[in-house]
């Protein structure tokens, strides 16, 4: 028994003792941009050991929650804080949050068709009308007319949408209220939505499992996550009428109107941009850091990774397939580090 | 005795159909094992063990940390399970009276019928939200209070199961009734009690549903007791679930890892009850 | 207070104190206090539950009170909810788990019980019991990369929509995640339960009323049929509730393959969802009072009602297992 003690102390004051001294910093919220969150973190890490910053991946509305409850330090969306979460989280904690655009990213409809391998046009009532669950096969002619040539299947459609509160929602639900006046009157903009018709995935990383192991449906994820797992995604009609591939340059054309005329708090949308080669459902996603942090440690180590982010971290965007800030929002947020205190 | 009569016909057609259920059964488990060995083992290596998780998108990397980190809110939830549930049973068995008893035994079921997401949303208002954040000691009390029932029930029993005359015995030498309890009542059940408390703890090493709102989740160690911190079950969710072929391999490796923990306890602990004793149902 | 009789002492008539001041010097009341502290924190922890439960959905049912439980709309947008496609998913994917399960435990508990020599049937019971040992996350895994392929390719379209596909409940498309799924996913977790509870009634019967049936001439056969199993009926029908009590709360392995769609339909073959799976996914983002105070008024029903059951699960057992094991 006297033995049996002893072990069990060793163990637990070893196992206690683990990473003693790092400094952790606990954050939560999109998995939009996830992929470069994770590979910025883990490079901080490298340059900074001392540093940890854990970024738990689930869901815009999680890390809204989450930073209005206090039980993560920072949050991350793609969907921007409501006027009414804002208000929220300064009754709960007395100062203001802010919203730091990280990068530029795009929705894309990506989809598992058997058989075809081309690249799909969509239009906006096309898209629409399949979410509504009101165009229901593959080769209706909503979607057959923009896509002349390709041998569509007489298959149901099987929509895929987010089952968990979503900033990736958001922006695909922004952009179907702007161009579909019966989407927005009867499911509207939001991080989740009563869905009209539909599977549920959890996060970007489910929908797209979801999407790879079902034959014939359609889902939306961020750009990212339909290049990593091989998924086709189908080019969308913009503004302008011209049918446009999510890409690099298309997302920076979709910013390049909201970049003269940024915000102070940087929350704006940026789908259905204006522009001939602007792709239509393209986002800003940001971080979500309290105005106040109390730890001057803390305090500072987010200040400085902020500044890394927006200067060496810029540059791991578009290896990940995400668009860099432009200038004149980098320039903007380095003025409003200063906010935080 | 006609050996066609339909008497015998009927008898033995059920006696293979029920044959072939408990064949069945026994087969699904069988094939559990076997496919996790198969998708599982073969994707075992030292990095599994050894490395924290790569971050999205690029292969390799490990599940170091959160085999650490089930095996800390394990021990936290042994050491807040595994007391409240022992001394509750020795309480019940002991000391209490019909309707005190009664009620205790009562609220235990009840506690145990409790289903562990609710448990987990439950320790999130309770601690997480208090505290500011989450955590391995948050995870551990999640994990502890689905170990009480089990352990008060599995204590009841084996004690119960003492014969009275042992009590007597130690009582009429003029031992006060503590240390005839601790001394002659304990001892003679302690190999069931045991058993019952690696049952217990298998059972919750499990679970994955309280761990969601409670632990989170730590692509880096974490360390002490205040930091969210990987668990293997979840870690299982998370990987199954996304579209990463490589996060699935990881995820089969958990599973096989996971399973075969939960299974070594649960055979060790079963073989180490005698043939006829009376095992607590979960 | 100390209930075990002291053998006279202490039962002085002015001694009452001074036995008390004895008992505390042997450190008796010591170990009477720790003990019942300990039994105490179990109620104190369940109430905390309980309260818990109830106080932070006050908000919730306040604003919908019953009509909560029948309003199927889960509109987070404009912040209705109502509680119906959840208690219909848990519902039927515990119904039909069971039908399955029912017929399946039933039969390997008549086997393990009656027909089997004992060697065989410890044996196998002891696996049996090893598979309710399998964590549910692992049972999720394998249905999502084995259970769900295998139907959507083999099994639906080789086997039940041609036999079946005319039925309402085999109706419509099917897209590997489904109602259908996550039952017979639950179907498996829960037989382990049936089986051991139902082979320990079934041995519990008196050992007399299976050998007067023999002597009688009966087969094996007849007299489980005859004598056997009405005898253990009760105890049949409460493992059949403690099985129905786990299946309700069952949360990983069912949100991993039942398509998390809130939906009501004939169909076993459309995905549904459950409350367990609603709580794991929308929890840790209700933002906002009214979702959040939603979903944990979901936990209470769902505490509620398996309550209930797991409380009819224990008097059925226990009426029938009174005395009847060593």
């Amino acid at each position: 028994m006297k033995k049996l003690g002893l072990c069990l102390a060793a163990g637990v004051a070893t196992i206690a003792a683990t990473a003693l001294g790092a400094m952790s910093i606990t954050g939560a919220g999109a998995t939009f941009p996830y992929p470069i969150y994770s590979k910025w973190f883990a490079e901080y890490h490298k340059l900074h050991p001392d540093v940890e910053i854990n970024y738990q991946p689930i869901g815009s509305g999680g890390g809204i929650k989450n930073v209005t409850d206090g039980t993560v330090e920072f949050g991350a969306s793609d969907g921007p804080m409501s006027e009414q979460q804002l208000k929220e989280y300064k009754e709960k904690h007395g100062f203001e949050i802010l919203h730091f655009p990280t990068v530029l990213g795009a929705v894309v409809p990506t989809y598992n068709l058997p058989g075809v391998n081309a690249e799909l046009n969509f239009t906006p009532e096309a898209l629409a009308g399949i979410y509504l669950g009101k165009i229901t096969q593959w080769n209706d002619a909503a979607i057959a007319k923009a896509n002349p040539g390709v041998k569509l299947p007489a298959a149901d459609i099987v929509v895929v949408h987010r089952s968990d509160g979503s900033g990736t929602t958001y922006c695909w639900t922004d952009y179907l209220s702007k161009v579909s006046p019966e989407w927005k009157q009867k499911v509207g903009t939001n991080t989740s939505v009563n869905w009209p018709a539909g599977l549920g995935g959890a996060k970007n990383d489910g929908v797209a499992g979801l999407i790879k192991q079902t034959p014939n449906s359609i889902g939306y994820v961020e750009l990212i996550y339909a290049i990593q797992n091989k998924l086709p995604y189908g080019k969308v009609k913009n503004e302008a009428g011209n049918f446009v591939k999510a890409d690099l340059a298309s997302v920076t054309a979709a910013a390049a109107g909201a970049a003269a005329h940024m915000p102070a708090d940087f929350r704006v949308s940026i789908t259905n941009a204006p522009g001939k080669n602007a792709y239509p459902i393209s986002t800003f996603t940001w971080l979500l850091v309290p105005s106040q942090i109390k730890d001057p440690a803390k305090l500072k180590t987010v200040k400085d990774f902020l500044v890394w982010m927006l200067g060496p971290g810029q540059k791991m965007a578009e290896n990940l397939d995400y668009a860099e800030l432009p200038a004149p929002v980098v320039a903007q947020e380095k003025k409003a580090l200063a906010k935080i205190q | 005795m006609k050996a066609w009569s339909r008497k015998n016909i009927v008898n033995y057609t059920m006696f293979g159909i029920t044959g072939a259920c408990a064949i069945f059964s026994v087969g699904v488990l069988i094939f559990i094992l076997g496919y996790l060995v198969y998708k599982g083992g073969s994707s075992l290596s030292l990095s599994f063990f050894t490395q924290l998780p790569a971050p999205i998108g690029e292969t390799g990397g490990g599940m170091a940390n959160a085999i650490v980190g089930s095996a800390k809110v394990l021990l936290l939830a042994s050491a807040i399970g595994i007391p409240i549930g022992f001394v509750g049973g020795i309480y019940l068995s002991e000391y209490s009276q019909k309707s005190v008893a009664f009620l205790i035994r009562y609220t235990t079921d009840l506690l145990n019928g409790v289903p562990s997401i609710v448990i987990g949303i439950v320790v999130y208002g309770l601690v997480v939200h208090p505290m500011g954040h989450y955590s391995t000691f948050a995870g551990g009390v999640a994990l502890g209070i689905m170990m009480i029932p089990i352990s008060v029930r599995s204590t009841e029993e084996f004690l119960l199961a003492v014969p009275m005359s042992l009590r007597e015995a130690g009582l009429a030498l003029g031992a006060p009734k503590w240390k005839v309890i601790a001394t002659v009542v304990i001892p003679a059940a302690l190999r069931g009690i045991i058993s019952g408390t690696m049952l217990d703890i298998a059972r919750v090493a499990g679970e994955t549903a309280p761990l969601l709102f409670t632990a989170l989740g730590n692509q880096f160690w974490s360390s002490g007791w205040n930091e969210p911190t990987a668990t293997l079950p979840v870690m299982i969710y998370n990987y199954a679930i996304g579209p990463y072929e490589d996060w699935h391999r990881q995820a089969w490796a958990a599973g096989f890892v996971l399973l075969t923990l939960v299974l070594l306890i649960n055979v060790t602990a079963r073989l180490a009850l005698s043939k006829g004793t009376y095992v607590p149902r979960g | 207070m100390s209930s075990v009789p002291l053998a006279g002492k202490g039962a002085l008539p002015s001694g009452r104190a001074r036995a008390f001041y004895r008992r505390l010097r042997a450190g008796e009341e010591l170990a009477y206090t720790i003990a019942a502290t300990a039994a105490a924190s179990i109620l104190v922890i369940t109430a905390l539950i309980v309260i818990e439960l109830y106080s932070q959905s006050a908000l919730s049912r306040s604003k919908f009170g019953w009509s909560f439980l029948g309003t199927s709309v889960w509109d987070p947008v404009a912040g209705t909810f109502g509680a119906l496609p959840f208690i219909y998913g848990t519902v039927i994917t515990s119904i039909f788990a069971l039908l399955i399960a029912i017929p399946l435990g039933l039969g390997s508990a008549i086997f393990l019980s009656e027909m089997a020599p004992a060697r065989i049937s410890n044996a196998l019971t002891f696996l049996i019991e090893l598979l309710a040992a399998v964590p549910s996350v692992v049972y999720g895994l394998l249905g999502i990369f084995v259970l769900v392929p295998f139907l959507r390719e083999t099994l639906v379209p080789g086997l039940i929509k041609p036999a079946l596909g005319s039925l309402p409940v085999f109706h419509g498309p099917f897209y590997g995640v489904s109602v259908f799924t996550a039952g017979l996913v639950l179907s498996i977790m829960i037989v382990p339960f049936i089986i051991s509870v139902s082979r320990e009634v079934l041995l519990a019967v008196a050992r007399d009323q299976r050998e007067a049936s023999l002597a009688l001439g009966a087969s094996k056969w007849q007299t489980v049929w005859r004598v056997v199993l009405p005898n253990a009926f009760t105890g049949i029908v409460g493992s059949i509730f403690l099985a129905l009590a786990r299946a309700l709360g069952e949360t990983m392995a069912v949100t991993m393959v039942i398509g998390n769609t809130p939906q009501i339909k004939a169909s076993l073959l459309a995905p549904g969802y459950t409350i367990a799976a609603v709580i794991a996914n929308e929890f840790g983002e209700a933002s906002g009072d009214l979702y959040r105070s939603a979903l944990i008024q979901l936990g209470l029903v769902l505490f509620g009602v398996t309550f209930v059951i797991n409380g009819m699960a224990r008097i059925l057992i226990l009426t029938t297992r009174k005395g009847a094991h060593a």
